[in-house]
């Protein structure tokens, strides 16, 4: 590929094409020898995780060869999924998530249809503003929220510090935008006409909403839904701030907090949940990831 | 069916006035073109008339009622747009009965419609596909079936052919006719296109900067512009404009081109523009077909000339020769024959029996 | 297909009849309708963003038992203190330097990936992107595993090469250095999938064209390919450098700030100062540090951002 010799020669020039495919096929090489190198980083965790799980506490602390399980075992699998303990992290994740999901996708679908297509007094600066906010990180909105929670549950005598559902009020500040966003794109990139053959069609506004643009758009909603279920079941900050009872705590916290007492680390265990509790969205990855992956890109472009 | 009536309809966005005051008459079961360059108002006016843009002066009638507060969709209208607006997500069966569906007429009438609609368009096997399964031909029919199922007052069409390959707007073009023959629903039309606005109008009406030119049969346009514009809008390759005065030679009225260059006018043209001003710049306008080669014997009106051709193109049945008149770019049309070459001299002959006069400041056609 | 004509001054404001049309009441009701649309996320957005963001302002004049206005007491006192410094220095290394590696990893990553046959680009793409799906808290607690002092898997096979025992979380350095390699780890796939992207959008004339003006490989990604993905680059990396910034999973689980202070960052050390010191206040200074610098990154993205609109 890197040397183009015009040359008139008829010979030479054959020497010549073959020189570059061959330069082209140690291109290929190189980058299959080093895409496998980088591939091996990126799984390295994974894996380890696997293989730890599938250990006895045994065979960890007998220090053998740790890339390898000799004696393959699944008691940390059988002790978490019967340990109401941990199935209640997962439950108050699954739920966290699922209900997010739901609020996220009824507040952003129709503000993005509105932003995008019902101009409106001050629609412009609201849209920028959603980006902005979706700027805005956990670590800078943690204390103030928890200081500001406390303060109602003060006031009204509605607890809501230490519940797992206070989560439901919190994840949206942090889903809410990103899918507010990526949706208008999506709206945006339909074409003005389609929405005027709906009215001309004699659809309403909501019409045009629930049967025109939600199905065009339903590929950026699936990776809205995406975006919104793994940023919840992900988040570890909030959830580490406001709920401290082991019955209230979702799955990432819950593992940190009950699986490491003291200095007194069950790595087969630990690992085993880590596994758990990537697996929901390593799953929907696997199915969905083109989705996963448009709703990614999404974000840094605008329609 | 109905006609449809626009009485002084203004559009102003913020500062710019899109459409100035336009007055147009169509009759019921009327093919109206709107045809003009873009920016000329020409599309914006056809929405009004949708009613997907308010109107801000004036009124728009349809059968006889002022529409200008009803919303779109109780103005019984049908529109086809450019980029056909097919909802991608549902069949070609489902997107014409969309508007049916909604309004919730019987399943079985739904269905008549669109099979009825389906076999006049020559769409009926493509019923269950999705719009991305279709060719641009395909998908201008569906467009048009929806519009057609509706069974509306009036049919508006938005630069309906401008994404089809040329060969497919010819096709396309017969079919809209055919279909207006058919169901003689009131039609506007709006193109950038000449000679589509000339091969499917009943009247055409051309626009610039927001305001009418004329209006009037295709034919009319043609042989009558009424301003420079629509004459040179109208015909392709263009009219000729060659800057001229008029003179009194020996008591005959002469168009004098350049110093050495001057036609007699024949007698109905002479009378015609005998009030003009001598002094007044004018502008000679004259079509390619009336610019050929000269004939061996004269004919009264017809005035050879000498040119030295700058460039031909053989077309086939034609050659189209270009040669400059003091500095003014003319074409002509002759024949394949006739020994035409580039950067050889031609006699050819001028027919001011077809000849037109314009004032050049005021661009009217006198 | 808005048919404008473009004349200046036609209108004169006066000659407006203000016509009052129930199409025009139709559009009004439109607007009111948008605007409840929008109400739900304007009250999110007001109530839980940006209340909370002005009330840690408030916060943060107080003294710890909330009690009593101290003005700017707070500050003055993270000033004196070494452990602030450490932080700043500290989170300002963490955030320059992970994103500098993502950003060229996943340039390198990205290229490679493009570079493979179209029908195998999917396989790689979908193996290298992992570490960005898996709850990084999750994902963490591997590589705390992974660095454990006594089993530590990555130890054990550098002992083969005579190399070793690193003390990975255990010395300063060294546990930088971890944290550093576990963002990189965790973020580098999410440039490579931008970049990727950006690769696949420039035309492939612009690369036909070069290579016949002669350039060379690197030259065709010097003019061309950094050029045409110079918006996206920019976008990327700001909103990584936020991210980075402002992290707190990672260093929390795999160092929790340690040893000895010298791994935290701006949102551990609030943690450890504003909730697990109860001193709310202080945690509330300490986070608004990061303030300046997300909000510079956040000009200059949406900046890039409605640039990228315009483009299109």
């Amino acid at each position: 590929m890197s040397t183009v010799t015009i040359d008139k020669a008829g010979p030479t020039r054959q020497v010549k094409y073959g020189s570059m495919s061959r330069d082209r096929a140690w291109a290929l090489r190189w980058s299959y020898f080093f895409l496998t190198l980088f591939a091996i980083f990126s799984l390295v965790p994974p894996i380890y995780m696997l293989i730890t799980s599938l250990k006895s506490s045994a065979e960890i602390s007998a220090a053998t060869n740790p890339w390898w399980v000799f004696h393959p075992t699944l008691e940390n699998y059988t002790g978490l999924l019967t340990s109401n303990q941990f199935l209640r992290f997962f439950w108050n994740s699954a739920w966290v998530s699922i209900i997010v999901v739901t609020i996220t996708m009824l507040i952003s679908v129709p503000a993005a249809f509105a932003l995008s297509r019902m101009k409106f007094w001050g629609s412009a600066t609201l849209a920028t503003g959603v980006f902005l906010t979706y700027l805005i990180p956990d670590s800078l909105l943690f204390i103030p929220l928890f200081k500001m929670f406390a303060v109602i549950g003060d006031w009204t005598g509605i607890q809501l510090v230490n519940r797992w559902y206070v989560l439901l009020f919190i994840y949206p500040t942090l889903t809410v935008p990103f899918c507010t966003w990526i949706m208008i794109g999506y709206f945006a990139s339909i074409p003005k006409e389609l929405d005027e053959a709906a009215i001309i069609d004699g659809a309403s506004w909501f019409q045009t909403l629930t049967r025109i643009f939600i199905p065009v758009a339903l590929p950026g909603l699936i990776a809205a839904t995406i975006f919104a279920f793994t940023v919840s079941w992900a988040q570890f900050l909030y959830p580490l701030v406001f709920t401290t009872s082991t019955d209230q705590l979702v799955l990432p916290v819950g593992i940190i907090t009950t699986l490491i007492k003291g200095d007194v680390f069950n790595w087969g265990q630990i690992m085993t949940g880590a596994l758990l509790g990537a697996a929901p969205p390593l799953i929907i990855y696997a199915f969905l990831m083109d989705y996963y992956i448009a709703g990614l890109t999404a974000g840094a472009t605008k329609g | 069916m109905a006609d449809v009536t626009l009485r002084k309809v203004v559009k102003r966005y913020d500062d710019v006035e899109a459409v100035r005051g336009i007055d147009l008459d169509i009759a019921d079961h009327e093919f109206v073109v709107l045809v003009g360059p873009s920016g000329c108002g020409k599309s914006t006016t056809l929405r009004m008339i949708a009613g997907l843009e308010d109107i801000s002066d004036g009124d728009i009638m349809i059968g006889g009622d002022v529409v200008n507060d009803v919303p779109p969709k109780d103005r019984d209208i049908a529109m086809v747009f450019q980029n056909y607006a097919l909802y991608p997500h549902m069949t070609v069966a489902e997107n014409m009965s969309f508007g049916l569906r909604l309004k919730h007429y019987p399943k079985a009438e739904i269905k008549a419609r669109v099979t009825e609609a389906a076999r006049m368009l020559d769409i009926t096997d493509l019923i269950d596909r999705k719009p991305k399964q279709l060719s641009g031909g395909q998908r201008q029919r569906v467009a048009m079936g929806r519009a057609i199922v509706r069974n509306p007052k009036v049919f508006l069409f938005d630069e309906p052919l401008s994404n089809l390959d040329a060969k497919l707007r010819v096709q396309m073009r017969i079919e809209i006719k055919k279909v207006h023959q058919k169901v003689r629903t009131t039609t506007v039309y709006v193109t950038h296109d000449q000679v589509e606005a000339m091969t499917l109008a009943d009247r055409v009406v051309v626009m610039n900067h927001g305001r009418i030119e004329q209006i009037g049969t295709p034919h009319e346009l043609y042989h009558n512009p009424a301003t420079r514009f629509v004459a040179s809008f109208i015909g392709s390759p263009a009219m000729n404009f060659v800057p001229c005065r008029i003179e009194d030679v020996g008591g005959k009225l002469h168009a004098r081109l350049t110093d050495r260059l001057a036609f007699p006018l024949p007698p109905s043209r002479a009378t015609r523009y005998q009030a003009v001003p001598r002094t007044d710049k004018l502008l000679l306008g004259i079509r390619p077909e009336h610019v050929a080669e000269a004939s061996p014997h004269a004919e009264p009106g017809i005035e050879p000339f000498d040119a030295m051709l700058d460039v031909t193109e053989p077309m086939g049945m034609e050659t189209l020769v270009y040669f400059t008149l003091e500095g003014t770019q003319i074409c002509g049309r002759v024949n394949p024959n006739a020994g035409a070459q580039d950067g050889g001299p031609l006699r050819m002959a001028v027919d001011l029996n077809n000849m037109h006069l314009l004032n050049e400041v005021t661009g009217a056609v006198l | 297909m808005a048919d404008v004509a473009f004349q200046q001054g036609a209108v004169s404001g006066a000659a407006r009849t203000a016509k009052r049309s129930s199409l025009r009441r139709a559009l009004k009701r439109k607007s009111s309708a948008a605007f409840l649309m929008t109400l739900p996320l304007i009250l999110l957005i007001g109530v839980l963003v940006i209340y909370p963001a002005l009330y840690s302002l408030h916060l943060a004049t107080l003294n710890k038992s909330m009690a009593k206005f101290v003005g700017f007491g707070n500050f003055e006192f993270l000033f004196k203190r070494e452990t602030f410094w450490l932080v700043v220095k500290q989170s300002c290394i963490f955030a320059i330097s992970a994103v500098i590696f993502k950003a060229l990893i996943g340039f390198i990553v990205a290229h490679f990936v493009h570079n493979v046959p179209a029908n195998k680009q999917r396989k790689w793409r979908g193996m290298l992107l992992v570490p960005w799906v898996i709850p990084p808290a999750m994902s963490t607690l591997a590589w705390l595993w992974l660095f454990d002092p006594s089993y530590s898997a990555f130890n054990y096979t550098l002992s083969f090469f005579g190399i070793g025992p690193i003390p990975w979380t255990g010395d300063a350095m060294w546990a930088r250095f971890s944290v550093i390699l576990v963002n990189v780890w965790y973020g580098a796939p999410f440039f490579m999938i931008m970049y990727l992207a950006a690769l696949k959008s420039v035309p492939e004339q612009l690369y036909e064209a070069a290579a016949i003006d002669g350039a060379n490989w690197w030259q065709r990604i010097w003019y061309v390919t950094l050029p045409m993905m110079r918006n996206i680059i920019a976008i990327t990396t700001l909103f990584s450098l936020i991210v980075t910034f402002a992290n707190f999973d990672i260093v929390r689980i795999l160092t929790a700030g340690g040893p000895l202070d010298h791994t935290h960052i701006f949102a551990t050390w609030a943690f450890r100062v504003g909730i697990e010191g109860s001193d709310i206040p202080l945690g509330a200074s300490v986070s608004l540090f990061m303030v300046p610098i997300l909000a510079v990154a956040a000009i200059f993205i949406l900046r890039d951002v409605s640039k990228r609109g315009n483009e299109a």
